[in-house]
């Protein structure tokens, strides 16, 4: 008797068979295995320059299998303009954490998306500085405890959490912009969808892409990887909507 | 190729072109913007990038990025733009790609002022960025200097994987000379084995500063010093007048060494016999020339629009085998030749003293 064998799952080229440094239960791995697959998919690897930040993502070029530099803290997409305007017909991009990309990085990824730089940027919001160890970020929640707000955040001192995704559609230049989430089955499937989208963006010449990922810190949020996840939908989806919040007519009309 | 009248910022920018730049990134600064604004027209023109960033911290960051692919890549700023480059040039020397830095220095410190200046040698020469690293720093004193060393820059830079800057003023900057522009170079379309470009057909490769292992990042700064033991050793570069048969030496780079020569050239028909080292790269610093002139003159004079930033090098040089003098003019102000000349013929008519530091001498005669 003879067993039909078919392939339902293998590494993407994409994906490097490195061990992974990353804490169970983050979902930063889940991001950059989306990656891969749609890089994969689209059979752009060979011509992709990534762009790694600072943060607990800054060896990401170890488990993206593709040429990569790595950016000073928070200045990735300026990095990455550099790049693509010397490469325009490469595809280029970032992934950066929230400390990265909205506190001390805010300049440069506000006008990268204002010039419409035709790059895409895989923003992972986990809610706090991961690498440091569980500093208080522009993403932390109103009330969350962290190792710099041991009280919880405390509004009237320590301001309110930026919404990276609602703030950047508001720019002409960005053409691409949603958040996502990476807490169950269902959400990976659409951020895979809407990260497949960004990069077909920039592949078509239609400008700057990002896409939003809410991810887990179960170390520096002190619960497991399961309430984690549970955490993400209770407490963090509420304050950061998962939508489209821009797509431009042309990202539209292209029906990616 | 016949000479033309054109302005430092504007005889840098075009040399660069020629020089085969085939990406610029900056920021708007006085006295620096010609540059700025010469490349937003030309660079298009020619099919090349251009992007005026939000900061100077985003133009290094492009250029970092634009660095990694190999590419011949350029900024331009003036000193507190170029404060706040401090962070990418440091990430560029530790991940060893070649660049450009033009930097027309104006008085300071804090927002200062926009005359011409050169306090900020020690943050181009010793450092400014953290970590060990070095800086090719090429120091012209005309318009003609400003577009043989642009070009200079670009090839030295690519030659070490360093960081070239061309340490300007803006009298440099603003001033119209005469100056003969090379031909134009074509772009260079193979990179070396390091550069990013998409891995088709090749292993991957990633560029980056960071080596969390001490012993791995030793390795790093050691490669880092033995190239610069390498530069030190070639790269040398300086201009000599009347040292020959002179009694007196004046040191002196950029705008004024300019200066300082039209002073030697005056106290020479006076019959002073002095004459000028005019250092081309303070960095790499013409140590050995100094301390081989210092066992033949009687006397060493100092002179900077700066505190003496330069002065604690060619102490080094010195060694107290000679005494040394200082004049500087500070904050934005720009010597006169007379003054410089009345220093000349004070060193070469009063008794000079080994003891004591020369900068403490000068300010005390400033003081009387
Ligand atoms: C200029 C500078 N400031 C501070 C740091 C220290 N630092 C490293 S990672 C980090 C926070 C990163 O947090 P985030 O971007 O949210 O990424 P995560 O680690 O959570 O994935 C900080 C502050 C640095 N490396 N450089
Ligand atoms: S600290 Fe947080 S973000 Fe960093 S790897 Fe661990 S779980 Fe992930």
């Amino acid at each position: 008797m003879t067993i039909a064998e078919t392939l339902v799952y293998s590494r993407p080229k994409s994906f490097t068979e490195t061990q992974s440094h990353y804490c169970p239960g983050c979902t930063h791995g889940v991001a950059h295995r989306l990656v891969a697959e749609v890089l994969d998919e689209m059979g752009m690897r060979e011509h992709t320059i990534g762009v790694a930040s600072v943060g607990c993502s800054v060896f990401a070029y170890n488990y993206l299998n593709m040429d990569f530099v790595q950016a000073p803290h928070g200045r990735a997409p300026a990095m990455a303009t550099g790049v693509k305007r010397v490469y325009p017909d490469r595809v280029v991009f970032t992934y950066q954490g929230d400390g990265d990309m909205i506190s001390i990085g805010t300049g440069e990824i506000i006008h990268a998306a204002a010039r419409g730089e035709n790059i895409t940027v895989i923003f992972l919001n986990n809610a706090n500085y991961g690498m440091t160890g569980g500093q208080m970020a522009p993403t932390t929640l109103p009330g969350m405890k962290t190792t710099s707000s041991p009280n919880g955040r405390d509004v009237e001192t320590m301001g309110f959490p930026i919404r990276a995704a609602e703030m950047l559609s508001t720019l002409d230049g960005a053409s691409y912009v949603v958040r996502r989430s990476l807490h169950n089955p269902k959400n990976i499937r659409m951020a895979k969808k809407a990260i497949r989208t960004a990069f077909e963006t920039q592949v078509r010449g239609l400008g700057f892409s990002m896409v939003e990922l809410l991810s887990s810190c179960p170390t520096n949020w002190g619960i497991t990887p399961g309430d984690s996840l549970q955490w993400i939908e209770d407490k963090m989806v509420p304050y950061y909507p998962i939508g489209d919040y821009k797509v431009s007519q042309m990202v539209a009309d292209a029906k990616i | 190729m016949t000479k033309e009248l054109m302005k430092g910022n504007i005889a840098i920018a075009e040399a660069a072109i020629r020089a085969g730049l085939q990406a610029y990134f900056g920021y708007p600064i006085t006295p620096q913007t010609e540059l700025l604004e010469w490349m937003s027209a030309r660079m298009p023109e020619l099919g090349r990038a251009f992007v005026q960033s939000e900061s100077e911290l985003g133009a290094i960051n492009m250029v970092y990025g634009a660095a990694c692919t190999g590419k011949r890549v350029m900024t331009s700023s003036s000193s507190p733009g170029v404060s706040l480059m401090m962070e990418g040039l440091s990430y560029i020397a530790g991940t060893e790609v070649p660049m450009v830095l033009v930097d027309v220095m104006r008085g300071g410190p804090g927002l200062g002022n926009i005359a011409p200046s050169q306090s900020d040698y020690n943050q181009i020469v010793h450092g400014g960025g953290h970590g060990d690293y070095h800086t090719i720093c090429l120091a012209p004193s005309s318009v003609q200097e400003s577009i043989d060393l642009t070009v200079l820059a670009f090839d030295l830079a690519e030659k070490y994987r360093a960081i070239s800057v061309v340490l300007t003023d803006g009298s440099l900057g603003q001033m119209m000379e005469p100056g003969e522009l090379p031909p134009m170079q074509p772009l260079k379309t193979k990179f070396s084995d390091w550069a990013v470009s998409g891995t088709e057909g090749r292993e991957r490769r990633f560029l980056s500063s960071i080596y969390i292992d001490p012993p791995a990042e030793e390795v790093i700064n050691l490669r880092l010093l033995r190239r610069w033991q390498q530069i030190q050793a070639s790269e040398v570069r300086y201009k000599d007048y009347y040292l020959d048969d002179a009694d007196f030496a004046v040191v002196g780079f950029g705008s004024v060494g300019r200066i300082a020569l039209s002073a030697v050239r005056t106290a020479r028909a006076e019959g002073i016999k002095v004459g000028l080292l005019r250092p081309v790269t303070v960095s790499p610093f013409p140590t050995q020339q100094i301390s081989e002139l210092a066992t033949r003159v009687k006397g060493i004079l100092v002179t900077e629009m700066n505190s003496g930033q330069m002065l604690d090098d060619v102490n080094l040089a010195v060694a107290g085998k000679v005494p040394v003098e200082f004049f500087a003019r500070l904050g934005g102000v720009v010597p006169f030749p007379d003054e410089i000349l009345a220093e000349i013929r004070r060193m070469a008519t009063s008794d000079l003293k080994l003891e004591g530091h020369p900068r403490d001498r000068w300010l005390a005669r400033m003081a009387a």
